[in-house]
């Protein structure tokens, strides 16, 4: 039942005593406050750090050569080597694991400025790609569109360019779509701007600043005979990314005539063992913050204890007047504990709207930073802020609770007495 | 009204005890005026707190308006104190950050009186004991007889039947301790039975009867009639001092 009058009394009691209250009240609104800061930011690290990554496709690989380190087959060790698209064939055909496969070639951008357009110039990053590469590494038309089957086959001059390239080399009111770029000396007609929809990066460089042309175009106009720089895999569902890994490498291996037990030969990862990683990495910092949190949460319950504990050695006579006047322990415990959870409710309820409020402000920081930021959307869920607020609670009476039978413990002349 | 029967007390000091009553035997009627005198450590106060039951006491009886007072609950004591007796202490026990009447409308806050009406009691009651533009202001802003004044008026507001008073002027100056205690008489002769501890003689000599202990136990009761005689002798005291 709500007794107005308790709450009177309560209100003004912590009112008339605001330095107390207040030095109470601060430790449970500090531990509230410092948990939802910690859990916000954790959250806000994972966030940011998985928008960057969750359109990859996770269960991807990638492969790339390095220098022989074995000798074999009547090879010397320090070999140089490079794929075949005879490999790319092969693999389609043999390995049924395979989801989606896409060979790359990397262009010249050793040599400065390789791209240009009457008189603009810039060095971009260029790349010869399969279709299936969008599918694998997520990249979105902006304009135009993707690069596709046909372009490939009919090995077309067309390429698709970052945002970044677009906005060196058009004006910002030019339409770039079927504008022409002379890239490394030939021609191409621009057919899509495009965005990437993740920021890990394969192959160096910033994304914005990538230039795409379909491989088969790429490998005829500059020469690239049947050399395949670097590929990418992505494995059926229920094919371990790991296993399809191993397996395409002990393939390649044989197919190039490199020792089986050449550890360097071959440069691989795949995005699973990433992912798990990451995974392990955001337990750790949640687990943590819990454990900090918690931790700050107890310091301040136990701060409120200890202050309500020192507050009835202070209130003792007080007590004892209202039980010469006719309080019972049961109305003094009763106030007493209302009052406690009142405090740590009203300073928990304040610490976690502020904490709230500055995770909000710093997300509508975070949102003019743009997408380069690992940080963002910082956020603690309804769950996390009612449970803490239920421990705050039970906290409060327990607060309240203990000081208060040893206040009704103590004699009531006793109590008035303490003064003399 | 109060009726002690052997009362004995005492108190546990570590491994020793402390027998402070042994063995009160006391009748005190309905609009008595009485005080209790006695050197300190006399068992005064002791005697107040059992009357008050803020204390319990080892043996013995005690009846209140034909009630037996022994070995009540804490809340039982408490109801009863809050309807039948009102406090007033020497060093007052205002509570300090109340205001005059807030402090005076206390004791109907623990009888469950809407906050209103309560305040609206405690003013008539200040007003009686002439505090009422006093009603706003704090403890810590009101001289000593203010507050005695303030607290005798929480002390009346539950309509009790005694009043108790431990050393109500040992903290007051003549003036006030006069004022004080013709306020008490005014209680008194409304019918209200008015029990105060004292070792001044002039205080004590202006209730109607005055117990005097010794040792834990009554040395002598001088009534009415004797009290001219007790105060001839005070003063005697005065002259030969």
């Amino acid at each position: 039942m709500f007794d107005l009058d308790l709450w009177r009394e309560i209100v003004s009691a912590l009112k008339k005593n605001r330095l107390r209250s207040f030095m109470t009240a601060f430790g449970v609104f500090w531990g509230i406050f410092m948990l939802v800061i910690m859990s916000g930011a954790g959250k806000a690290l994972e966030n940011g750090v998985l928008d960057g990554v969750k359109a990859f496709a996770t269960n991807s690989a990638f492969f790339w050569t390095e220098r022989t380190s074995v000798p074999y087959e009547g090879f010397q060790r320090g070999r140089r080597w490079n794929y075949e698209t005879s490999d790319i064939d092969y693999i389609r055909d043999n390995v049924k694991e395979v989801e989606y496969l896409s060979p790359r070639l990397f262009g010249n951008n050793q040599t400065g400025n390789n791209t240009i357009r009457g008189e603009r110039t810039g060095a971009f990053n260029v790349f010869g790609d399969y279709p299936d590469y969008f599918k694998i590494d997520r990249w979105t038309p902006a304009q135009g569109r993707l690069i596709n089957e046909i372009d490939l086959l009919q090995e077309r001059k067309v390429c698709n360019i970052g945002e970044r390239v677009a906005e060196v080399m058009f004006d910002k009111d030019e339409n770039p779509i079927g504008q022409y770029l002379k890239i490394s000396g030939v021609y191409f007609q621009v057919v899509g701007v495009i965005h990437a929809e993740t920021r890990i990066n394969i192959g160096g460089g910033k994304k914005e600043e990538t230039i795409i042309i379909p491989f088969t175009t790429m490998r005829k106009a500059y020469n690239f005979g049947n050399r395949v720089y670097f590929f990418s895999v992505t494995s059926k569902p229920g094919t371990k990314v790991s296993d399809l890994e191993e397996k395409l490498k002990t393939l390649l291996k044989d197919r190039h005539k490199i020792a089986p037990e050449d550890q360097q030969a071959i440069g691989s990862f795949n995005i699973e063992k990433e992912f798990v990683k990451f995974s392990a990495l955001f337990l750790g910092i949640q687990g943590l913050t819990w454990i900090v949190g918690i931790g700050t949460l107890l310091a301040g319950v136990i701060g409120v204890s200890n202050i309500m504990l020192v507050i009835i050695k202070e209130r003792t006579q007080e007590i004892g007047i209202q039980r010469a006047i006719g309080a019972t322990p049961a109305t003094v415990i009763k106030h007493i504990v209302a009052e406690s959870v009142f405090l740590t409710v009203m300073a928990g309820y304040i610490g976690l709207s502020l904490g709230v409020g500055v995770l909000e402000i710093l997300n509508q920081i975070l949102l003019k930073g743009g997408d380069e930021l690992f940080f963002r959307n910082p956020e603690i869920n309804l769950t996390m802020a009612l449970s803490a607020l239920a421990v705050l609670v039970v906290a409060g009476i327990i607060a309240g609770l203990i000081p208060a039978k040893r206040a009704v413990s103590i004699k009531p002349i006793d109590a008035i007495r303490d003064e003399g | 009204m109060i009726r002690l029967n052997n009362i004995h007390k005492s108190y546990e000091m570590g491994s020793s005890s402390l027998h402070v009553l042994k063995g009160i035997d006391l009748h005190i009627e309905q609009g008595d005026f009485v005080s209790i005198m006695g050197s300190s450590g006399s068992g005064k106060s002791t005697l107040l707190n059992i009357l008050g039951m803020l204390d319990n006491y080892d043996n013995g009886t005690y009846h209140l308006s034909g009630n037996l007072i022994a070995n009540m609950s804490e809340k039982k004591a408490a109801k009863l104190r809050n309807e039948m007796v009102g406090f007033v202490f020497q060093s007052f026990n205002l509570i300090s950050f109340k205001n005059a009447m807030e402090n005076v409308a206390l004791p109907l806050y623990y009888k469950g009186v809407p906050r209103k009406k309560r305040n609206l009691i405690a003013l008539e009651y200040l007003d009686k004991l002439g505090l009422k533009e006093w009603a706003n202001h704090m403890p810590n802003e009101m001289s000593g007889g203010q507050k005695q004044r303030v607290a005798i008026a929480r002390a009346l507001i539950s309509q009790p039947k005694i009043i108790l008073a431990d050393e109500p002027t040992g903290a007051l100056d003549s003036a006030n301790s006069y004022e004080v205690m013709d306020i008490l008489r005014e209680i008194n002769d409304d019918g209200i039975t008015v029990i105060i501890v004292t070792h001044e003689h002039d205080i004590a000599a202006m209730t109607s009867q005055i117990i005097r202990l010794n040792d834990g136990r009554i040395h002598e009761i001088i009534r009415n009639g004797e009290l001219k005689q007790f105060q001839k002798e005070y003063i005697h005291g005065l002259e030969t001092a």
